[in-house]
């Protein structure tokens, strides 16, 4: 089970990636911090209008055995939640690029995303 | 520098990703704990259990000694038996849960958690110092000459005896009942195996010398992929027994809690005579105590429980009456479940409570144990 990293994102270090579409930023975790967790039983997501920093812990995945922190990789408002995880968090197994995302937020300056790593960049990072 | 088990290096080449437990460096899983649950509760499992201690006591004078030291009856055993028993300090706190099985007239092996082994044997040589027969009991630690397997699961009894002849005069491996133990031979070396387990299903666990344990797992895993057999780690291990409601030693056991809080009455045998801790717990048998563990479940879709998470109680003043000693997403039903002790006033079955996660409450419901039943 491993999917490969798109080119349409960007990681942080601490294994989120954020895609920018419509002036939307999209967040989840990628393959390869889905795959360490292995089993995702739960998440726990931001409210909606919520402030977020870039950096700043904002929703909890839990696999069986543990309970991890997610951070928001950049700053904005939290202007939608993945509805389906709730009832659905294997998802974030499945598809983590996809169906497994988490939360939108309306950036608040886009170009915090310049300062993340480009898909080449992550794969070197987690040793690919 | 962590202990390794003599399979340390199978469990590297199986891809497991490994954790410090008290101290030794085992596998905590190798594909997923999720997958490894469900091919013990519907195929098979095989753990390494190497970490786990082993006493002999031998001598005329063991069985007296033992009950002594022990909760448990040791009378009742049968030989070639076991049972579970709990070893207790003066205050009916308990030192250790362990199996002891009599496995000849005379001599008695001692299965203790890999936490404790030191602790045990301690308190074991210094209860023999002050023994009137000592010189009738030869105690031994050996939990460094042996490793240990246990194979989990409803398949376990379909290839057992493929693994060790079996003379004619033998019964094979299979027809062992629940708690007895045999030898057999495997490379020429005697090895002990058990109809006992630590997850809710059948099975076996064999105590081998260190030197062969890694050819019986080879050999095991080889004749056990054919029946759905999967290695499984400590994470496995944690789901299986929190759902059958078994305790592990340092959650909720320790040398403040005893084995009547825990809910484990049935393995005190007041009625045996004098025994360390007996006036403690034949007041809590008859009486009250502090605290009692209860088992509870959560609704579907809630956050699992961990342990040490506060419990409350609900309604108008709720407040905080205890702690998660063992807490998970149960991969059997689907929710979070887990143990803790909470006043034995609010312990009803049914009772509504609720579980602190990251500063909320979150629903959840005493339930009877154990949490799960096999089918």
């Amino acid at each position: 089970m491993s999917t490969p990293i798109p080119a349409d994102v960007q990681h942080a270090k601490s294994h989120e990636w954020v895609r920018l579409r419509d002036g939307l930023a999209t967040v989840g975790i990628s393959d390869h911090a889905q795959h360490e967790l292995s089993d995702v039983v739960f998440v726990e997501l931001p409210a909606v209008g919520r402030q977020l920093k870039a950096g700043e812990s904002c929703a909890v995945v839990e696999s069986v055995k543990t309970a991890s922190d997610v951070y928001s990789p950049v700053s904005g408002v939290v202007a939608a939640v993945n509805p389906e995880l709730a009832q659905h968090p294997e998802r974030v197994n499945t598809d983590p690029y996809g169906t497994g995302w988490f939360f939108q937020v309306k950036p608040a300056n886009p170009a915090e995303l310049d300062a993340l790593l480009s898909p080449a960049d992550y794969a070197k990072e987690i040793g690919e | 520098m962590l202990k390794r088990t003599p399979l340390f290096s199978a469990h590297q080449k199986l891809g497991a990703r490994l954790t410090d437990f008290g101290g030794w460096e085992m596998p905590v899983q190798y594909t997923s704990i999720m997958e490894e649950h469900h091919a013990v509760r519907t195929a098979a499992g095989l753990f390494d259990i190497s970490h786990m201690g082993e006493i002999a006591v031998r001598g005329g004078a063991a069985p007296e000694f033992l009950n002594r030291v022990l909760t448990n009856d040791i009378r009742k055993l049968q030989i070639h038996q076991g049972q579970y028993t709990i070893m207790c300090n003066e205050r009916g706190g308990a030192i250790d849960d362990l199996y002891v099985y009599q496995v000849e007239a005379e001599e008695y092996l001692l299965i203790v958690n890999a936490t404790r082994i030191a602790t045990d044997a301690a308190w074991l040589n210094q209860q023999l110092a002050d023994f009137h027969h000592r010189s009738a009991v030869d105690l031994k630690n050996l939990s460094a000459d042996f490793g240990a397997l246990a194979l989990q699961g409803p398949k376990a009894a379909l290839f057992i005896d493929s693994f060790f002849s079996t003379s004619n005069s033998q019964e094979p491996a299979s027809a062992l009942r629940k708690n007895q133990i045999t030898r057999r031979e495997f490379l020429g070396r005697s090895i002990f195996i058990s109809r006992t387990g630590y997850t809710g299903e059948d099975g076996f666990e064999m105590v081998a010398p260190a030197e062969i344990t890694p050819t019986l797992w080879n050999k095991v895993m080889e004749v056990g992929s054919q029946f759905g057999l999967k290695a499984a780690g400590l994470g496995a291990r944690d789901t299986l027994r929190t759902e059958v409601c078994y305790p592990l030693y340092g959650h909720e056991l320790d040398e403040n809690t005893t084995p009547i809080e825990a809910g484990l009455g049935t393995f005190v045998a007041l009625g045996k005579g004098e025994f360390i801790g007996r006036s403690v717990l034949a007041e809590q048998k008859n009486g009250a105590t502090a605290k009692k563990l209860v088992a509870f479940k959560s609704p579907e879709n809630c956050a699992p429980p961990r342990p040490n998470y506060p419990i409350w109680s609900t309604g108008p003043g709720a407040r905080p009456i205890g702690h998660v000693t063992s807490g998970t997403q149960s991969p059997s039903l689907g929710v979070g479940i887990g143990m803790g002790y909470v006043p034995p006033e609010m312990a009803a079955a049914n009772s509504p409570i609720a579980i602190e996660i990251r500063g909320k409450h979150s629903p959840a419901t005493i339930v009877p144990k154990p949490l799960y039943r096999k089918s």
